[in-house]
């Protein structure tokens, strides 16, 4: 355990720990950020009167629509000589989240991501081999000043270049991967296929896998081929990036860092909390975070949290490995996408409201799009090139807009599938 | 003058051509002449048919995509080298295809080809001026 103070703190006094700092933390978004300020008031919630963790349910939520909003710096608590890091969630410029870092947040992050390495047996000793994208997105980065705090040895080599990630396994003797579920498998049939590479000569002997959602039977997979223990680390952006749960030796359910984030299920009709144990949707509000602090953010993921006497040793809650959402969000190769998104560029490049359905597969290891398009007359013409060249307008902004690749198959009219009169947008074909 | 040619969007998959010329079997059109042409997912079928207004209707309903186009039908010497003295003069006059494909019959000893040109009133005073003869409409499809 890297941080036995906290992460195996007597219930009752992380709970103290968690009302003071939440007590903090209200104030700090109310006196700082004009919408937590105006949210507030609406809801004539007071910050200062605040004093259990009971009355949070009565504090607005945050909804990401909120966060795009303010794109780009509008939810910022403290002045920009005080931020010292950007990141922001992939997407378009207009549907973007972006989340700053004070010196005091990013210590935060390294010490919970260092946390999560040692959760899944990482320690000094390690290799760890950062295959998370670095830049904007907060995989790469997160994953490296947790490794570093941990003084494990970090091999810094972003995502792709499958023969060199393997190249270096080897060679640089990694112990530890930390990368997208996804892109383990790819590496896995890379080796296999292409390499006559075989793990099991290796040192690597873990992985700590996420930003996408997988199954059990991925885990297997994963841990069969490339001969490892597989654990499922959870985040997001908008709270902190990877760092926000994770999994320990159990490899039953995620520790959540609650001296850091507090969470809350509730039930996303109604915005009920609900009591531990029962499915909903998770609702994060940061306790310490200065930069950009969160005050009961809507993740949309839909899981359960309960405390259990985990045999790690920790008694942080746990939450379940994150089952679905409440919106209809897809996560495509670790990026976000609305089917509204697509819709919206199917308007601006065909000028017309086209039905449309999105499919979506796993090719190998890797997320496969499709969009379906019907063929209406107003967009239909007699010329061959130009309706192939329709379809490759609508790729190309589909991936400058999204940042994802999308084949586009044009269809007859009335072949989509529609289910009561309305259509069945997304088909995701997907074992998750 | 102006022959209407029927372009209909098709997926390129088995049955769909077959179900398209279902609709217009039981409406007793009757196909002169047809085209396709197509990618690897679509084709767009192009045909003359004796009916035109009936057979658009008909695959409407049927929830087709069907457009009418306008293109020409011009009488060729059926000889070596007519169809390629035809190009020359389009070119001298800087007349673009965007595709051309022939009829199925003769008309007495000429052959017959349809031409969409990107301007078509341009391509037929041309043509006119040139000496061609552009077949009318109610001669190609005999009603």
């Amino acid at each position: 355990m890297f941080n036995k103070q906290y992460e195996a703190m007597e219930v009752k006094k992380l709970k103290e720990l968690q009302l003071e700092r939440l007590k903090w933390s209200l104030k700090h978004a109310y006196n700082n950020v004009p919408y937590y300020r105006q949210s507030f008031d609406k809801a004539k919630f007071n910050p200062d009167k605040f004093s259990s963790l009971d009355d949070l349910k009565h504090v607005p939520f945050l909804m990401k629509q909120a966060m795009r909003d303010s794109y780009p710096f509008g939810l910022f608590a403290v002045p920009m000589e005080k931020v010292i890091r950007i990141h922001s969630s992939s997407g378009t410029t207009g549907n973007a989240t972006v989340v700053g870092y004070t010196k005091n947040d990013i210590e935060v992050w390294a010490e919970v991501m260092a946390r999560t390495i040692a959760a899944a047996g990482g320690s000094e000793k390690d290799v760890v081999q950062v295959a998370y994208g670095y830049g904007l997105f907060t995989g790469g980065l997160g994953l490296h000043y947790g490794a570093e705090k941990l003084g494990a040895t970090v091999i810094p080599i972003s995502g792709g270049n499958t023969e060199r990630q393997l190249m270096l396994i080897k060679d640089f003797g990694t112990t530890m991967l930390a990368c997208t579920p996804s892109y383990a498998i790819n590496m896995a049939d890379f080796a296999e296929k292409k390499m006559n590479f075989d793990f099991k000569k290796t040192k690597l002997r873990a992985g700590v896998f996420g930003a996408e959602p997988w199954t059990e039977s991925m885990r297997k997979e994963i841990e069969s081929r490339m001969g490892i223990d597989a654990y499922d680390i959870y985040g997001l952006s908008e709270v902190i990036g990877p760092g926000v749960s994770c999994e320990c030796s159990e490899k039953s359910g995620l520790h959540v860092f609650e001296d850091h984030f507090y969470v809350e299920v509730i039930d996303p009709e109604t915005g009920e909390v609900l009591p531990e144990g029962e499915k909903g949707e998770i609702v994060y509000t940061s306790l310490t975070k200065e930069a950009c602090p969160v005050i009961r953010y809507r993740s949309r993921d839909i899981t359960r949290i309960y405390r259990d006497a985990c045999k790690c040793g920790r008694t942080l809650i746990k939450m379940e490995k994150v089952t679905g959402r409440s919106d209809d969000m897809l996560i495509i190769r670790g990026v976000n996408v609305f089917p509204m998104q697509i819709e919206a560029v199917l308007m601006e490049v065909e000028g017309t409201e086209p039905h449309y359905q999105i499919i979506v597969d796993r090719k190998g290891a890797l997320d496969d799009v499709e969009i379906m398009v019907e063929v209406n007359e107003k967009i239909f013409t007699d010329e061959l090139g130009a309706l192939k060249g329709l379809a490759e307008r609508i790729e190309q902004r589909i991936r400058s807009a999204l940042g994802i690749s999308a084949k586009i198959t044009l269809v007859e009219p009335s072949t989509l599938q529609r289910s009561e009169g309305k259509a069945k947008r997304v088909i995701d074909k997907r074992q998750l | 003058m102006n022959v209407t040619q029927l372009s209909l969007f098709l997926e390129n998959k088995p049955g769909h051509l077959q179900s398209a010329l279902k609709v217009l079997a039981e409406e007793g059109i009757n196909i002169m002449t047809l085209t396709i042409a197509e990618v690897a997912d679509f084709g767009i079928v192009r045909m003359i048919v004796n009916k035109p207004q009936k057979a658009l209707e008909a695959l409407r309903q049927h929830k087709f995509v069907c457009s009418p186009t306008d293109v020409l039908a011009i009488e060729l010497d059926d000889k070596p080298g007519s169809l390629l003295r035809a190009l020359e003069i389009f070119s001298k006059r800087n007349l673009n295809i965007e595709y051309m494909y022939a009829f199925t019959e003769k008309r007495g000893d000429r052959a017959v080809m349809i031409f969409k040109f990107a301007d078509i009133e341009a391509a037929k005073k041309a043509l006119l001026e040139e000496g061609f003869n552009v077949v009318k409409k109610i001669d190609l499809i005999g009603e």
